[in-house]
């Protein structure tokens, strides 16, 4: 896989530490500490990752295992406009394969890029718990229910000029 | 102590409560096949991710199978462990594991000793169904100098990942990405050889399948005996002839020492020579440095650094080159006895039988894969040529003699070829935990007293405790020493002496279970530490049988220092005999 090179700043340390201190530096609290520094920086590097390896005293694979594991971490910058698709099983039998070939032929990325402008990346998550509003779509922290192929370019068009 | 009542197979049980199905079953005689499962008993590793449901059994009353080995007995549970419906999920489980594993095992290297394959004999598997429509993995092979890993053949057991992270403490492999695209990895999946692996071969020696193996030297070796050219000569480690009869069907623990030796030489090694005697060299070399180093402390010197720490296990120094590299200026400098084999043969030795060094092919046979990546650091090369050549496991020998069509039982008895094949008792017990550490007790008490012991059995340094401690008494000089095997228990020990909650004066660290004995190159024990135990005990029976019992008085020993290097820790010592540590930390850090 490609990798993103970042050089941490002191201050970007320092961040991460107190984030880890805030969950008393527990191994356990891994997944909740990777939450709030992926806030925080947007994503989660290789190099950050190293910190919060070495504060939690886990080993940096199973930080990356963990990383890995859940779509919702990502280790390359998303978009400032994130776009989450949800592809859990009521959201898929309703269409949401549809929807994002439709993000993806709009934008011209596949799920895990991001815009040359930066401005948009795609990817899909298991299930956001609005089944009822399947399929669901979530631009940034705002969500969209029942989407079509053709609500799409509208969506986008919201956060053009953002 | 609680207890819960249950029926098993109709066969009334009674365990105590938090036992699992499996166990239970165990306790009246029933067995339950496992896949993913591990017991690893006295090593207190219990391995039940209840990931691969080969151990499904039927509980009365409950909707779907439970895997035995991670479910909990509870009162007045019946269950059936070999109900129609059990045996058939057992067989789909086992074909759906398949149905993506290559078929190649006719020339797997795992192939007769394969967790996978067993079961799929035990099953009675004739077919698998959806192999035209299944997707196979194409994951990259991962070649690193001693092991190999091709993680098409991994089933997700997550045995390796255990050993590294939980015994070891290594942490150089976790389970990585979900569903198919699932795999054991480095972080950042980067090769074996970038990570914090230290080669110590544990996860090698559980997995259950081919994905992870040992870098194979057979064919080289083969090749290098046919070549007229080359005078190969061949060193074997302790612990090798302590468990290399398993390979052939012997009882663990029986010595096939002179058995060995007879098999190499049919084999063609122009000379048969035995690590046990650079064991012993290795001996007067660090015993002195303990000696001077605990001499100087005694004076007062605040230069100097306490406790010194054993350097013959080559995943222990791996480990703490990148784990504890603030701490490299404590380790003893004595390079290992591999390593002081290969520069002794090289010099003193080619010297002796008027061979170039090129010309001289030196192998060695050991329980171990971090040796085959020791023998390839540049420090261990002489203008690019390795004092060791190559290091073969104690399996590939048993797997070469076999090749060979040599029937290994009715070998006669043969000796080891001189002078490096001269060693004592002390050299012997380098092959277990407390062995390496009793072997130095035994030369520095004399070299330190200048008396004689009466007894060379120092009982207090032996055992199988994970971390053992105690004092020896030198004539008033009380001297505090550590010892541990494993590398979670070494991490244990070293983080007390950085913290300076513990004072020792000398401490041993061998990175496998019970030592070499344990080691990852050693023939499988499956967990089974009474195999460990019964290989521990024919090293100090080995040793027992020896007429001379420390390396000090070896005859060939003090020949070598009086025709070559002189005294030990002289200058031409250091040059051949020690080594300096690097700082792995830098390697590990992905920037």
């Amino acid at each position: 896989m490609s990798r993103i090179k970042v050089e941490l700043k002191k201050k970007d340390v320092e961040t991460i530490r107190d984030i880890c201190k805030s969950f008393e530096n527990k191994p356990g609290e891994l997944i909740n500490v990777l939450h709030k520094v992926q806030h925080t920086f947007g994503y989660l590097p290789a190099e950050v990752q190293e910190v919060v390896a070495a504060e939690l005293n886990v080993p940096l694979a199973k930080v990356y295992g963990v990383v890995t594991f859940y779509s919702f971490f990502s280790m390359v910058p998303k978009g400032k406009h994130p776009i989450s698709i949800c592809t859990g099983t009521a959201c898929y039998v309703r269409g949401a394969e549809n929807v994002l070939n439709e993000f993806k032929k709009e934008l011209k990325i596949e799920v895990g890029e991001t815009t040359a402008d930066g401005k948009f990346s795609i990817s899909c998550l298991r299930c956001v718990g609005a089944c009822g509003l399947a399929p669901v779509v979530m631009v940034g922290d705002k969500t969209y229910g029942r989407v079509s192929p053709e609500m799409v370019k509208d969506i986008i068009k919201e956060y053009e000029d953002q | 102590m609680k207890t819960v009542k249950l029926t098993i197979d109709q066969k009334p049980v009674e365990v105590a409560a938090g036992t699992t199905i499996l166990k239970a079953a165990h306790s009246v005689g029933i067995d339950i096949p496992t896949l993913c499962y591990m017991n690893l008993g006295d090593l207190k590793i219990e391995h039940k991710p209840g990931g691969c449901r080969i151990c499904v059994v039927e509980v009365q009353g409950r909707r779907n199978l439970a895997p035995s080995c991670a479910t909990e007995v509870s009162d007045g549970m019946v269950i059936n462990t070999h109900s129609i419906r059990v045996l058939n999920a057992r067989k789909t489980v086992l074909e759906l594991i398949l149905s993506d594993h290559p078929k190649d095992c006719l020339t797997c290297a795992k192939s007769g000793n394969c967790d996978l394959q067993s079961m799929a004999i035990k099953l009675g598997i004739r077919e698998i169904p959806n192999q035209d429509i299944a997707e196979m993995s194409t994951y990259r092979t991962d070649f690193s100098p001693a092991i190999i890993r091709e993680m098409n053949k991994c089933i997700m057991c997550r045995r390796c990942e255990t050993m590294c992270n939980e015994f070891q403490t290594v942490g150089a492999l976790s389970a990585i990405n979900r569903g198919f695209m699932s795999v054991v990895a480095p972080a950042f999946e980067m090769d074996l050889e970038d990570s914090v692996c230290t080669y110590c071969g544990q996860c090698v020696a559980v997995c259950p399948t081919g994905a992870l193996t040992e870098v194979d030297h057979t064919n080289r070796l083969i090749r290098d005996l046919s070549n007229p050219n080359k005078t190969v000569i061949v060193q074997t480690a302790p612990a090798v002839r302590a468990a290399l009869g398993e390979m052939f069907d012997l009882e663990p623990g029986t010595l096939v020492t002179g058995k060995m030796v007879a098999a190499l030489r049919r084999l063609g090694f122009k000379y048969v020579f035995d690590t046990d005697f650079a064991a012993d060299l290795t001996i007067l070399e660090e015993g002195t440095e303990l000696l001077d180093r605990l001499t100087r402390h005694l004076k007062g010197d605040k230069t100097v650094k306490l406790p010194i720490l054993t350097s013959c296990c080559p995943g222990w120094v791996n480990f703490f080159e990148s784990q504890f590299s603030d701490m490299l200026d404590i380790p003893s400098t004595a390079r290992s006895p591999q390593q002081m084999f290969g520069s002794v043969a090289k010099t003193y030795f080619a010297d002796k039988i008027k061979v170039k060094r090129e010309d001289l092919i030196v192998v060695s046979i050991m329980p171990c894969l971090a040796k085959k990546y020791e023998c390839t650091r540049d420090e261990f090369k002489v203008n690019g040529n390795p004092d060791v050549d190559y290091s073969i496991s104690t399996r590939e020998l048993a797997n070469l003699i076999k090749q060979a069509n040599i029937d290994f039982h009715s070998l006669p008895d043969e000796e080891f070829d001189l002078p490096l094949g001269e060693s004592t008792g002390a050299g012997v017990i380098f092959g277990t935990t407390g062995g390496v550490i009793e072997a130095a007790v035994r030369t520095a008490y004399e070299l330190y007293t200048k008396k004689k012991i009466d007894s060379v059995d120092f009982k207090a340094l032996r055992g199988i405790d994970g971390i053992r401690e105690a004092t020896i008494d030198f004539e008033g000089l009380p001297v505090k020493i550590g010892i541990a095997h494993g590398l979670g228990n070494a991490r244990k020990l070293l983080e007390d002496i950085r913290s300076g909650k513990s004072q020792y004066h000398a401490i041993e660290i061998m990175a496998c279970p019970g030592g070499c004995i344990g080691g990852g190159g050693q023939p499988l024990h499956h967990g089974n530490f009474e195999i460990l135990k019964k290989r521990m005990e024919a090293i100090y029976r080995e040793d027992k049988n020896k007429p001379i019992r420390k390396s000090h008085e070896n005859p060939y020993i003090i020949k070598l220092y009086e025709e070559f290097l002189g005294k030990p820790m002289s200058e031409k010592a250091h040059k051949l005999l020690h080594t300096h540590y690097v700082d792995r930390r830098k390697k590990i850090i992905y920037i």
